[in-house]
């Protein structure tokens, strides 16, 4: 190591590249790439995390995965605010998350769902809070900023991607898009500042059906779609 | 035998005290006597302010006063109001007794250690009676008689020596004692005015002049004679009534109150609330009545003032409220934190479940769930809404969406592509799933992983009975 790097060493030089190096209580990502981007090393406790999301289903939720999964250890709830289709038990299972503490709050309006998200931010029964809210108006997000700092747990806000250009209270503020089976992170905002180059992670392992190889895959080819056609119809062609 | 001391906690014009707890603004009020005349009997400071005083005729008050609330006296509410205060003070002795009309006595020598010392204790009652919408004087003394004569005298003293007791009683006037008017006049007539003159009379002369009754009080008072009480046992469900002086009062206002009372008798029971009624009484109609569940029991005034305030957000009242009542229904034996090696390590139960209780009396019962896996290949079936909490079976490891669509989406077929918005393109399958044939909802499907153009990875599947055609079912998010 050189003169120059020991000397860069000291936490009181700043430089462009890097975030300042901040004391934040976390929770591992379980994505080392991840945490080494984050200050504290993981996803930060007691403040907002804002996840910004095209569509769901696009792997945002098994990015959080392993560290629901840690969570979900501690007698403590994890609670999912209006999550925007139905959570199936089995998958859930299948990442390692106690179903025995995960609970749904299901709700009729914004307002409810800003309403439980920060009333479960709050709790100090909750150890993750992860909320589908849609756009949140500044007032809502210090509220829930304000909760989340009470309640010391991890709290996840996804938000829809076109409130990236919008101000919001959230420390830590990703945006997440699709790269073919990964997810690719661009960190719009974290503490401590600084500009983090994107990342692709593989957030877990491609969705394989399994059972499948003995059946045959011609016997189950879906037949009106080849009837008329020799060739193999392009929904077939493996993108992977 | 361990030398006793004894709290008396003495509410001066209590008749007034109870309509002033269940106000939450400060107004003018008074107490009239009934009859054809009626007279203030007692006033508050305010009514006392716009000229207002005891004695005055209630017709002359209300000149000066013009929005004066006046009420009769209610000694039945008195008499109960006083039972629950007993109630309420068993958190802090097992042995309360109910003293006269208007004082209640513990015995606390066995608690002053818990409650960190004689002069700490009776500061921690006069807030926790604060609380409850009283005002007591609050005086400790070795002997029920004296702490009551102290309290009565309005002195919030506490002491533990019998020397100094002698001093300070001998000074209290001899009109705090519980003798027939004629008896205290006549004394007074020969210049005996105090406790301490009384005592240097002759004790047998005091006696044959004005009988055996006041030698005796004097005697309990200064520890000579013994003086055994009755101590107050609360009844198993608590039970409370509070008239509101104005129908305009805010009903949580004066339901904490009640509940902080209801806090302290389920403390000296060692019990928590599962099930709690509020009733709402109005003049012509019937009442309106407000249940409340809570999954685990609780004896946290916040907690249940947090559920009732849900509740009553979403209430509409059909008229103004003249009075709110509570009754525990059904509590369950609960355990001392107050004990716990850990107590911020260890989430409480309590803390646990009132988060699932307040967010259902906001959002409903089914608003809140837990999912749990069921040995069911359909996938719709495989995953059921439970009670939070609840164990799940481990069942078997494939990988399956996150997500499920209910019921599923019908994706539409362009020749010979598959359309959600854009053309899907398959990645896995097929995956036979077949069931269910057993119950008349049968299905037999098979599914491929596919993705959209916006990168979102799906579960579809292709229905080979009846309806055919192909659906999205999950996502795997």
């Amino acid at each position: 190591m050189s003169a120059l790097d020991q000397a860069l060493e000291n936490p009181a030089i700043w430089r462009g590249s890097q975030y300042a190096k901040v004391m934040v209580e976390s929770i591992p990502t379980g994505f080392a790439e991840l945490d080494a981007s984050l200050p504290g090393r993981g996803w930060p406790r007691a403040a907002l995390t804002e996840l910004l999301v095209g569509q769901p289903g696009i792997g945002e939720l098994r990015l959080l995965a392993p560290a629901l999964a840690d969570l979900s250890r501690n007698d403590r709830w994890l609670v999912l605010v209006a999550p925007p289709y139905a959570p199936h038990a089995p998958a859930f299972e299948s990442l390692g998350i106690d179903l025995s503490r995960l609970i749904v709050v299901a709700t009729r309006s914004a307002a409810e769902t800003l309403w439980a998200a920060e009333r479960c931010l709050r709790s100090s029964a909750c150890s993750a809070v992860v909320a589908w809210p849609g756009p949140v108006q500044e007032r809502a997000w210090r509220r829930l900023q304000l909760a989340a700092e009470q309640g010391k747990g991890l709290s996840v806000v996804f938000s829809p991607i076109r409130c990236a250009t919008q101000p919001s209270p959230a420390p830590l503020r990703i945006q997440l898009s699709p790269a073919r089976s990964r997810l690719t992170l661009h960190i719009l905002k974290r503490r401590g500042g600084g500009w983090a180059a994107p990342l692709t992670l593989d957030v877990g392992p491609r969705p394989a059906v399994p059972g499948a190889p003995q059946r045959g895959r011609a016997a189950a080819l879906p037949a009106p779609l080849i009837t008329g056609s020799s060739r193999l119809p392009s929904i077939f062609q493996d993108i992977g | 035998m361990s030398i006793m001391l004894w709290s008396c906690l003495h509410f001066p014009d209590l008749s007034l005290q109870l309509l002033m707890r269940a106000a939450s603004i400060r107004m003018p009020m008074i107490i009239s006597s009934g009859g054809n005349r009626p007279l203030v009997l007692s006033c508050n400071s305010i009514a006392r302010k716009a000229g207002v005083n005891a004695g005055m005729s209630l017709s002359a008050a209300i000149a000066l006063c013009p929005d004066l609330q006046a009420h009769a006296r209610d000694a039945s509410a008195e008499r109960s109001a006083m039972e629950r205060i007993a109630g309420w003070a068993g958190q802090f002795t097992p042995v309360v007794s109910l003293d006269g009309p208007d004082s209640v006595l513990l015995e606390i020598a066995g608690s002053l250690a818990l409650f960190s010392g004689l002069h700490a204790l009776p500061v921690r009652m006069s807030a926790g009676l604060a609380e409850l919408g009283y005002t007591a004087a609050i005086a400790t003394a070795p002997t029920p008689s004296a702490a009551r004569l102290l309290a009565r005298a309005g002195m919030s003293v506490a002491i533990d020596e019998s020397a100094r007791l002698q001093r300070v009683l001998r000074n209290l006037p001899l009109a705090l004692l519980d003798q027939p008017e004629p008896v205290i006049q006549a004394l007074d007539f020969m210049g005996v005015r105090t406790v301490g003159a009384c005592l240097e009379l002759p004790r047998e002369g005091l006696a044959r002049r004005f009988g055996q009754g006041l030698l005796d009080e004097l005697d309990r008072a200064l520890g000579h004679l013994p003086d055994p009480r009755q101590p107050y046992r609360p009844p198993a469900h608590y039970h409370a009534r509070l008239v509101l002086p104005a129908p305009v009062e805010p009903l949580l206002f004066v339901a904490h109150r009640l509940l902080v009372e209801l806090s302290g008798h389920l403390r000296m029971q060692g019990s928590g609330l599962t099930r709690l009624e509020l009733t709402l009484h109005h003049a012509k109609r019937a009442a309106t009545l407000v249940q409340i569940g809570c999954s685990t029991p609780t004896r946290d005034p916040r907690r249940m003032l947090r559920l009732l305030r849900e509740r009553l957000a979403h209430l509409e009242l059909p008229a103004d409220v003249e009075a709110i009542q509570i009754d525990g229904k059904e509590s369950r034996p609960l355990a001392s934190h107050d004990l716990s090696l850990f107590p911020e390590d260890i989430l409480p139960e309590e803390e646990r479940w009132s988060i699932i209780d307040h967010l259902r009396a906001r959002l409903g019962a089914e608003a809140v769930y837990g999912i749990t896996c069921h040995a069911d290949h359909r996938p719709e079936r495989a995953s059921r809404p439970c009670e939070p909490g609840t164990a799940s079976r481990q069942t078997r490891q494939e990988r399956r969406p996150l997500w499920l669509l209910d019921p599923p989406h019908r994706l539409r077929e362009q020749e010979d592509r598959l359309l959600l918005e854009a053309p899907l393109v398959l990645h896995s399958g097929p995956e036979r799933i077949e069931g269910g044939w057993w119950d008349g909802a049968g299905v037999t499907r098979d599914y491929f992983v596919a993705s959209d153009d916006q990168g979102r990875q799906l579960w579809i599947y292709r229905e080979r009975r009846g309806g055919r055609g192909w659906f999205l079912q999950g996502i795997f998010g």
